[in-house]
């Protein structure tokens, strides 16, 4: 390679990194409006700390910072780092395999500085490796394919289910199966892939946790152990169904302010809110997801190569499923798995790589044009 | 690199495909975001009566609000049993990491003894963890001073503000009042739960178990939020307050109960004063007594161990439940029943030879003094105590009309006053000694039973109801302790009227002739002299039985000592033409009625005459000379 040309591509790069970002507005206002009512949910969940609502919005300013900086990074520049980022972050995750900490899992990574969960870091390249490597191949996928794309999701999804996180487990096993799903996978293919895994679940059923296994049984039926693992579904269920209509009012959700609603500001803070904002509330709240998925959707077909495409595709869908497995949770419909509601729990980590991946959304938007196909 | 480039058409197939997929995509999210709503919906708005309900009992917390007790006050508004403040330490276990170790190291600043562990162990195990439990009663300010600077050290102990019952006058009314003492599972069976709720002690004994209904009040309720630890957090306005128990206003004169106390000088016996007029209660004396105020909280057990095996007795309930020989006290009523049955009439007289016989029998029955009275009428009969006289009367009677007589005047039955557990005594009869011994009655039996010895038992309080019977003319009163009701703090007590039973005693005349030989006794007879310097015509009978107890076939003497070998008795009422006021004194151990018991009587007359001038309006000392001279026949 010539240095002029080298030169001239870092120049480039430099320019198009530092020039006056394009972020797409009705995203950014979504995900504004989304973080707002996050934080005034929080504010009333944590009875009024403002330590916690302050913590919560400078992770936010994080995120957004962040999001601002992927933004930067034209789509191109993620493809090349795609293969490499997601090793990194398979590596992080054998390593917390053998020397992780956390309170019951292993999960966390403490490097001194920041301790985070590299399971985190697999929300975002899980969907870049599987839209790497589809963009490489002939779409709609083979059987070959996709046993490759399949080797590529599952290994780090039961590296993560085994610390165990079986929530994010799911999604990050999501996130690349909607690749797959975006990528043009036959439906017939797709039929017979779900009938396998029905087959596989009793099969599955046998090397879950007993504490995984306790989730779905108390699911099925709270009230026989109401003090014990059926606790939060009951709680939670009073929670959303006293707020009725209407819901009680802002800070006068009684469920989570004295305390029987459990973990109020992190897993369950849908039914904080679903108690104080009443199904009017509920209903404008999965509006706004369904607008915000739907810009990300529409930001996605708009990109022009496969990468750009299947990656922002596979992150639009895989936010519908944070949305949709919390809320089955909280209603009582799916098991307590950890899911946060996306920009409305409390939690760093989850907020910044959410941010992170908007990030990524917003660079395919913004540089829609600049990227041939 | 793989998939850097890529044919155009393929590019634009792809961007198809993916276009349809990411529609695909969008309808599968909407409509699971639908059914998330419908799921939302169907909690938020067809359950969410059901949830709204379930919201409320996690949060309101409905806790009983203990009434106050009614007041206890004696005829004249002096105050016997009282509520006053006091505090106790409670204990709520939850909070409690080691209960052992934290009592032991309670223990250092607050005494506790085995029976405060035991009991509190106890009613831990029918309470909640974290419902409150109480440890120790009545700590004294020192306690709660040492408490307070150490309250640090011991999480989920508090030192809690109370009621506790309280009687200013101790001993003086334990056998009246009674007592009040905790809930236990003898109890908690009978109760109503809901009314009860709140309340941890209740009437034991006596006036406070009597009207346990008028004392206690109502429930009433206040809702408290409590968070998921049951913590209580505010108080919510929704509250029914309690209502306080009626205050009980009794018919005791506690002046007069003092004295009559005092005049027992600790001499084991009983006394019973009642107005004759309306049978109520002026004082009921039973010594000795005991201090009620530790069975308020749970008395400890030596203490209770050494109140039961006191020889005295102080826990037993003389007045009502004490059994005494009658002896001599009976014979006015025997004398009574003569005439009412027409066997004989006043001016009758019997020859006293100091020995009677029943015919064809060689056993003799004898008077007081060897050689006998000479001839007696019924006044000089009761006047001197002539046994013969009686005898002779309860032979003619037989013992069906004797002790059916008896009978109306109220022996062998509870008079019905208002206390619980009150004795019968025993009235001979052919039934009773049938059903007792299993035995045919003899006649010289109902001969003994004339001069009140044989079976015949009484408590004081039936005594008193036939004395008062009598004085009143043969009107009876069922004898009471409850004279009016105060409900509310500013109600005006309300009297509670007695009225008067069917009348016993059908000739005036019968009943005149035995008033006037009770007026002899005291002029001329068994009790001369103790008139002196007494404004109005007492008329009295003494009492002296022997002390006998009885193995199989013979009677031994109970004490040799001529001082303890007796029991007496003494019953007079006054003023005799129009007597209001009637009084039993009985004495476990003593010479004689005259000697002993009537002394006694004496000083409760003194006690309550200036009232009765004061209710009367007259002061009768001035015509002292002409009231006891005036013949009443």
């Amino acid at each position: 390679m010539m240095i002029d040309e080298l030169f001239a591509s870092l120049r480039y790069r430099l320019r198009s990194m530092w020039r006056r970002p394009r972020i797409d507005l009705p995203l950014f206002g979504g995900l504004l409006l989304l973080m707002g009512v996050g934080l005034m949910t929080l504010y009333s969940a944590s009875d009024f700390d403002r330590g916690q609502v302050l913590a919560q919005a400078l992770r936010f300013a994080l995120g957004l910072a962040l999001m601002f900086a992927i933004a930067r990074v034209p789509p191109l520049t993620l493809r090349n780092w795609t293969p490499w980022l997601y090793a990194a972050s398979v590596v992080l995750l054998v390593i917390v395999a053998l020397h992780g900490e956390g309170r019951g899992a292993n999960r966390w990574l403490d490097l001194r500085i920041v301790r985070f969960q590299p399971s985190e870091l697999l929300k975002l390249t899980m969907p870049m490796m599987v839209a790497w490597y589809l963009n490489g191949r002939p779409l709609p996928p083979g059987w070959g394919t996709l046993g490759m794309v399949g080797a590529l999701i599952a290994v780090p999804a039961a590296l993560v289910a085994k610390q165990p996180d079986l929530g994010t487990a799911l999604l990050i096993a999501a996130s690349g199966a909607f690749g797959v799903f975006l990528s043009g996978l036959a439906w017939w293919r797709i039929g017979l892939l779900v009938g396998a895994f029905v087959g596989v679940v009793p099969i599955a059923w046998h090397f879950l946790h007993d504490y995984q296994r306790n989730r779905v049984l108390t699911l099925l039926d709270p009230e026989a152990d109401p003090l014990g693992n059926g606790w939060h579904i009951i709680q939670s269920k009073i929670a959303v169904g006293s707020g009725g209509l209407w819901g009680k009012g802002w800070h006068h959700g009684t469920q989570s302010r004295l305390e029987f609603l459990p973990e109020h500001t992190t897993d369950f803070i849908f039914s904080v809110f679903a108690e104080e904002w009443g199904l009017v509330g509920v209903l404008l709240l999965l509006a706004l997801y369904v607008f915000i998925i739907a810009r990300c959707l529409w930001i996605a077909a708009e990109a022009k190569d496969t990468y750009a495409r299947l990656l922002a595709g596979a992150i639009s869908m895989a936010l519908f499923v944070y949305v949709v497995v919390n809320g089955g949770m909280i209603t009582g419909v799916l098991p307590v798995v950890g899911v946060p509601l996306p920009l409305v729990s409390y939690g760093g980590t989850s907020a910044v790589s959410l941010l992170a991946g908007f990030g990524v959304l917003m660079s395919i938007h913004a540089h829609r044009k600049t990227v041939a196909g | 690199m793989a998939g850097a480039f890529k044919p155009l058409k393929e590019g634009r197939h792809e961007a198809n495909l993916f276009r349809r997929r990411a529609l695909a995509g969008f309808l599968i999210i909407v409509l699971c975001l639908c059914a998330l709503a419908v799921r939302f919906a169907f909690l938020q708005v067809e359950r969410h009566d059901e949830f709204s309900a379930r919201s409320e009992a996690n949060r309101v917390l409905t806790r009983p609000l203990a009434p106050a007790r009614g007041l206890i006050y004696d005829r004249n508004g002096v105050l016997l049993a009282e509520n006053v403040a006091a505090f106790r330490l409670e204990v709520t276990p939850e909070q409690v990491r080691d209960m052992p170790d934290m009592l032991a190291r309670l223990g250092q600043f607050v005494p506790l003894g085995e029976d405060d562990i035991a009991r509190f162990n106890a009613l831990r195990k029918g309470k909640r963890s974290y419902q409150g439990v109480p440890l120790r009663m009545k700590l004294s300010e020192e306690e709660i001073a040492k408490f307070s600077v150490n309250r640090w050290a011991f999480p989920g102990v508090e030192v809690v503000p109370y009621l506790t019952r309280s009687y200013p006058l101790g001993a003086e009314f334990a056998h009246t009042v009674g007592y009040v003492g905790r809930i236990d599972t003898d109890d908690l069976a009978k109760l109503d739960k809901g009314d009860y709720a709140g309340t941890t002690h209740i009437g034991k004994t006596g006036i406070e178990r009597y009207y346990e209904d008028r004392l206690h009040g109502e429930v009433g309720y206040e809702k408290v939020e409590v968070n998921a630890d049951h913590r209580p957090l505010r108080v919510l306005p929704d509250r029914l307050a309690p209502k306080q128990g009626e205050n009980l206003y009794l018919t005791i004169d506690s002046h007069l109960q003092q004295v009559a106390e005092a005049a027992f000088e600790g001499r084991a016996g009983a006394a019973v004063v009642i107005d004759p007029r309306n049978g109520e209660v002026l004082a009921m004396v039973g010594v000795p007594s005991f201090d009620p105020n530790p069975f308020v909280n749970g008395i400890a057990h030596a203490d209770y161990a050494a109140l039961l095996a006191a020889p005295d007795k102080p826990l037993l309930n003389r007045v009502i439940r004490g059994s005494y020989l009658p002896g001599s006290t009976m014979k006015p009523f025997v004398a009574l029943g003569g005439l009412e049955l027409g066997l004989r009439r006043p001016s009758d007289t019997v020859l006293s030879t100091g020995e009677f016989f029943i015919p064809g029998q060689s056993r003799a029955y004898r008077d007081d003094v060897r050689g006998g009275f000479g001839r007696v009428d019924l006044v000089q009969a009761i006047a001197k105590s002539v046994n013969t006289y009686f005898y002779s009367v309860a032979l003619d009677m037989g013992i069906d009309r004797f002790s059916g007589f008896m009978s109306t005047l109220g022996f062998g039955k509870p008079t019905g006053i208002d206390l619980v557990g009150e004795g019968s005594g025993v009235l001979p009869s052919r039934e009773w000694k049938r059903a007792r011994y299993k035995q045919p009655w003899y006649p010289g039996e109902t001969v003994i039973a004339g001069i009140g010895q044989g079976y015949w038992v009484v408590t004081p309080l039936q005594l008193a109801n036939a004395l008062a019977t009598l004085a009143n003319r043969g009107i009876p009163h069922t004898p009471h302790l409850l004279r009016a009701v105060q409900s509310g703090l500013d109600g005006r007590p309300e009297v509670v009227s007695s009225p008067p039973l069917p009348g016993v005693i059908h000739k005036p005349d019968n009943w005149l002739a035995v008033h006037q030989g009770m007026m002899e006794v005291v002029k001329i007879g068994t009790a001369r002299g103790l008139n002196d310097g007494f404004p109005y015509v007492i008329a009295g009978k003494t009492g002296t039985a022997e002390r006998f107890s009885r193995t199989d076939d013979t009677w031994t003497s109970i004490s040799a000592s001529p001082i303890e070998r007796h029991q007496v008795l003494f019953e007079c009422f006054t003023p005799a033409d129009q007597p209001r006021i009637a009084v039993i004194v009985a004495l476990e151990a003593g010479r004689s009625g005259a000697h002993d018991a009537a002394p006694i009587a004496r000083k409760i007359l003194d006690a309550w005459l200036p009232g009765d001038i004061e209710a009367q309006g007259i002061d009768p000392r001035t015509k002292v000379a002409a009231s006891s001279q005036e013949p009443r026949r």
